[in-house]
């Protein structure tokens, strides 16, 4: 764990005899295309807080956005566990709240001090328990997995502990006993010895009168009472009724609504926009408002904003790239990676030397195209600017992140923007505050109106102007000396992107020589769930398996070869295996292959079953997925993250694609950018494995990596044909084994 | 004027015959629970029941649904039929087809089950001997988190669930 020690324990008194306790840290900043808001700051920091009221009532303030990932109770669980407090007397509150943002100034002498005066903050008489959450938030990404490993684990986990050290002190003082006396269970607090009991509520007004322990002990995993079980979601009641507010369901008064179309090429600006005059004539248009590059209708229903919206035309400047295309841009790639300038990524040994004295070579190049996103809900910011502020309702990974930058957009200090956050409609990366044109376009086109505006973008619009998966090639070359043992792995890729270990191999190979060549484009790219590791698992761990292919050997065993120092990948792949009846054949027309790699602090290892349809199209059958998470908080929902992981890489890996033509996308929306339904979606087995002793691991992201190179592997096995660019559905495969091979439809 | 009876209410909008009903759902109603996911009836999201029947509300004009029932996530529970409402021990505010989703903590970020919600409960409804691989097979609603290996397992425990009930019926 990468978190440096710069962290504290906060506690305090609130008004009314309520225990509060915070804790928080600081860490690098994961983001290495952060915008300048973070990049000054250059930190991020993870906060906890609990509170404990008279009533016996916990309540856990959790810093994260709310995507699917089932961090509302995870981390709460995390904290109440090292309480030992009553899960059924435990309220849950996604911080920020309203009015939270008013005071700036202490956040920014917070942040420049690492100490920070909950006292003053009360004689402002503000609630100071969701305001000091919402302030040390500040710069809190929900992104690389990494919510329960980081803030679950370093800030939920000793907020929790700390509080119950605080408690147990207050009970020991007030009855007269030793603390190694005291019992705690089930937001109760007990003294067996001379038969005492007293809740958390009736200690919290004097163990608030405590400075919080600095380091307060934490369980052991056999001590754990919530941490392991698999309690219910508390977001879910609320998403089978309707009743679940996402971003887009913000209803401020008097609020009207934009539709928006942006300069189709990216780096376009608006020039002109012909019928103007007819669009205002339309039903509820109350104006058209013209951006850089940009032009908008706002209307009173967004279905007139959007049909309005087509009968303008927008006219935008042409660019240097209003000819390139993706074939362009794979050109690009293949000269750079003939000839362009080499950054060393990783060098062990010779490998040059070791594959000229090679006795068999192994050459590959890959490739994968642009990805979009396309989160469920269309990209959507709300925003009203009054009395020399402004109040933003939107659904984001960074909701003090994106505060920074509407304040930027619209000229105002970051204590005149107010942030009420939303559930999200899908994260999956789309919604980090370095993928924000959203925001600043519905900043833009708010900041003319006194009224609030809602920005919605078309699935059309989000297709077109996402942040993407970057485009990616990679070229490899392995060699192999007499004893058929790998001796030399080559590796010159396209763009280092994070994580930056994304391309390097598990594999114990004493030549190692990867390389990165930049070969920028003008397509704006982010973080697609898994970052790098979704493009180059499926590089490396398809071109691990021409390897194990090519040596005539068993592509599990393989692999397990050299991995003789790593126990935990090797056991990924067995169990993932052994349950996927590897060693026994599948049924007639069908076949598998295995995939492995380890990211965010996690080892997955995924074996697939395919088959083929009578077109002669790919069909997944079942999916066995065996992920060593060093150890898990929530069985059911880890379970579920490794699902949803998988089945958004095998979406891209069959069906995804955007493509540029003449500068711009050419998909549009779900009929040409098409996603995976139930009825191909594959039988899905999870395995999830501890190792006593590591690190929690992440579970957002680590499922989706492996399963692209799972899949074409089994092809492979299934029909003799190496799949070395994606998507799967531009394929035709002939399904007969005499008839081997494949042909690009 | 547009008369529209939506969760049994009825409803007279002063708006255009072509505004898709989802618009007038959420936008003139302020039915929020229905959602706008593409907007060319590609994902499903908008799913709403029309007189029993599944259709995607951003491609139905409301002047296609005047003079029916048009019943939407919200009201779901309330005009859920004979077989649906208090079978669960979950809760009798929702339907069978909710509380599954409860129980097999289907929902992740959420945004697509209420349509997803609208179209299972109408294909079991409309379907009443249709096995798993049938509803499987014309349930065409995107979800991007991937929940469907639960919905195929709550989708199985709904049919033996309703199967066994139906036989109880008939027995009785």
């Amino acid at each position: 764990m990468k978190l440096n020690r710069r962290r504290f324990l906060l506690g305090t008194a609130l008004a009314g005899g309520a225990l509060l306790v915070g804790y928080a840290a600081s860490r690098p900043s994961r983001q290495s295309l952060a915008n300048e808001n973070h990049a000054a700051q250059g930190q991020t920091f993870l906060t906890t807080w609990l509170r404990i009221d008279p009533d016996n009532q916990v309540t856990v303030i959790v810093p994260h956005s709310e995507m699917g990932q089932g961090v509302l109770t995870s981390l709460p669980m995390m904290a109440a566990d090292e309480l030992d407090a009553d899960w059924n007397l435990v309220r849950v509150e996604q911080a920020p709240v309203d009015d939270l943002f008013a005071n700036g100034v202490l956040i920014k002498g917070f942040a420049a001090s690492m100490g920070f005066s909950v006292p003053a903050l009360l004689d402002r008489g503000m609630d100071a328990l969701t305001l000091k959450a919402a302030e040390i938030m500040n710069m809190q990404i929900t992104g690389g997995s990494s919510s329960v490993r980081f803030t679950g684990e370093m800030g939920m986990r000793t907020a929790g502990a700390a509080a119950r050290q605080m408690l147990v002190r207050a009970a020991a003082e007030q009855w007269q006993v030793r603390e190694d006396e005291i019992q705690v269970a089930n937001s109760v607090i007990s003294h067996p010895g001379s038969n005492r009991t007293a809740t958390f509520g009736e200690m919290a007004a004097l163990a608030a009168t405590y400075e919080p322990p600095r380091s307060p002990v934490l369980k052991r995993p056999e001590q754990f009472t919530l941490m392991g079980r698999s309690l219910p979601r508390v977001d879910i009641p609320a998403k089978v009724d309707g009743t679940a507010q996402f971003g887009i369901d913000a209803r401020p008064e008097g609020m009207l609504y934009a539709a928006v179309t942006t300069a189709p090429v990216f780096g376009g600006q608006l020039q002109r926009v012909e019928n103007i005059d007819a669009v205002m004539q339309r039903r509820g248009v109350v104006r058209v408002v013209e951006l850089e590059d940009a032009v908008a209708v706002v209307a009173d229903n967004y279905w007139r904003a959007s049909e309005a919206l087509k009968q303008l035309v927008p006219h935008f400047t042409s660019t240097e790239h209003d000819q390139r295309s993706s074939a362009d841009i794979f050109a690009e790639y293949d000269a750079a990676l003939e000839s362009g300038e080499r950054n060393e990524d990783v060098a062990v040994g010779d490998a040059s030397g070791a594959l000229q004295s090679a006795a068999s070579v192994v050459d590959a190049s890959y490739r994968v195209p642009y990805l979009a996103h396309a989160a469920m809900e269309p990209m959507n910011c709300t925003v009203h600017f009054a009395n020399g502020r402004c109040e933003v309702w939107t659904g984001t990974q960074d909701n003090l992140g994106i505060r920074g930058q509407v304040a930027s957009a619209a000229g105002l200090d970051e204590t005149e923007v107010t942030v009420h956050p939303f559930y999200l409609g899908g994260g999956f990366g789309r919604r980090l505050p370095t993928s924000t044109n959203t925001i600043i376009q519905a900043t833009q086109i708010a900041r003319q109106f006194d009224v609030p505006v809602q920005t919605l973008w078309s699935r059309e619009e989000d297709t077109r102007h996402d942040y993407y998966r970057p485009a990616v090639a990679s070229r490899f070359r392995a060699g192999f000396d007499n004893d058929g043992k790998l001796i030399a792995w080559e590796n010159a890729y396209i763009g280092k992107n994070e994580p930056a270990e994304a391309a390097h191999i598990a594999y114990q190979i004493p030549n190692q020589k990867i390389d990165y060549v930049e070969s920028p484009t003008h397509v704006p790219f982010g973080a697609w769930r898994s970052v790098a590791h979704s493009q180059h698992t499926f590089f490396l761990e398809s071109f691990t398996d021409e390897l194990a292919w090519q040596q005539q050997r068993d592509p599990l065993q393989f692999r397990l070869d050299y991995l003789s120092d790593k126990p935990r990948h090797q056991r990924v792949l067995r169990e993932a295996a052994s349950r996927a009846g590897w060693n026994t054949p599948p049924q007639a027309g069908r076949a598998r292959g295995i995939a492995l790699q380890e990211s965010f602090g996690s080892i997955v290892a995924e074996v697939a079953e395919v088959s083929l349809t009578e077109a002669g199209e790919v069909k997944v059958e079942k999916v066995v997925c065996a992920i060593d998470c060093g150890r898990v908080v929530h069985p059911d929902n880890a379970a579920s993250q490794v699902e949803s992981g998988i089945i958004y890489g095998l979406t891209a890996a069959l069906y995804g694609q955007i493509t540029i033509e003449e500068g711009k996308v050419k998909e549009s929306n779900f009929h040409d950018y098409p996603m995976l339904h139930l009825a191909q979606s594959p039988e899905i087995e999870v395995i999830i494995l501890e190792t006593e002793g590591a690190p929690v691991g992440g579970l957002g992201e680590p499922a989706t990596p492996p399963i692209a190179a799972a899949v074409t592997n089994a092809l492979y096995a299934l029909t003799g044909q190496r799949v070395r660019e994606l998507p799967l559905r531009h394929y035709q495969f002939l399904p007969t084994p005499e008839e081997r091979g494949a042909n690009r439809a | 004027m547009i008369e529209l009876t939506i969760n049994g209410q009825q409803h007279s909008l002063d708006i255009e015959p072509e505004m898709p009903l989802l618009w007038a759902l959420r936008n003139e109603l302020g039915l929020t629970g229905t959602k706008f996911g593409c907007g060319i009836a590609a994902c499903g999201a908008c799913t709403v029941h029309v007189d029993g029947r599944a259709v995607r509300s951003c491609v139905t004009p409301v002047s296609a649904v005047q003079n029916t029932n048009v019943t939407t996530i919200e009201g779901l529970a309330h005009s859920a039929t004979s077989h649906s409402a208090g079978q669960s021990s979950v809760s009798a505010a929702r339907t069978d087809v909710q509380n599954a989703w409860i129980e097999h903590q289907i929902p992740q970020c959420g945004y697509c089950q209420s349509g997803m919600i609208m179209a299972v409960s109408a294909l079991l409804d409309s379907q009443p001997d249709a096995n798993e691989e049938a509803i499987k097979n014309s349930l065409s609603n995107v979800c991007r988190c991937g929940t469907y290996p639960r919905i195929s397992r709550a989708v199985r425990d709904l049919i033996a669930a309703r199967q066994t009930s139906r036989s109880q019926e008939e027995t009785v």
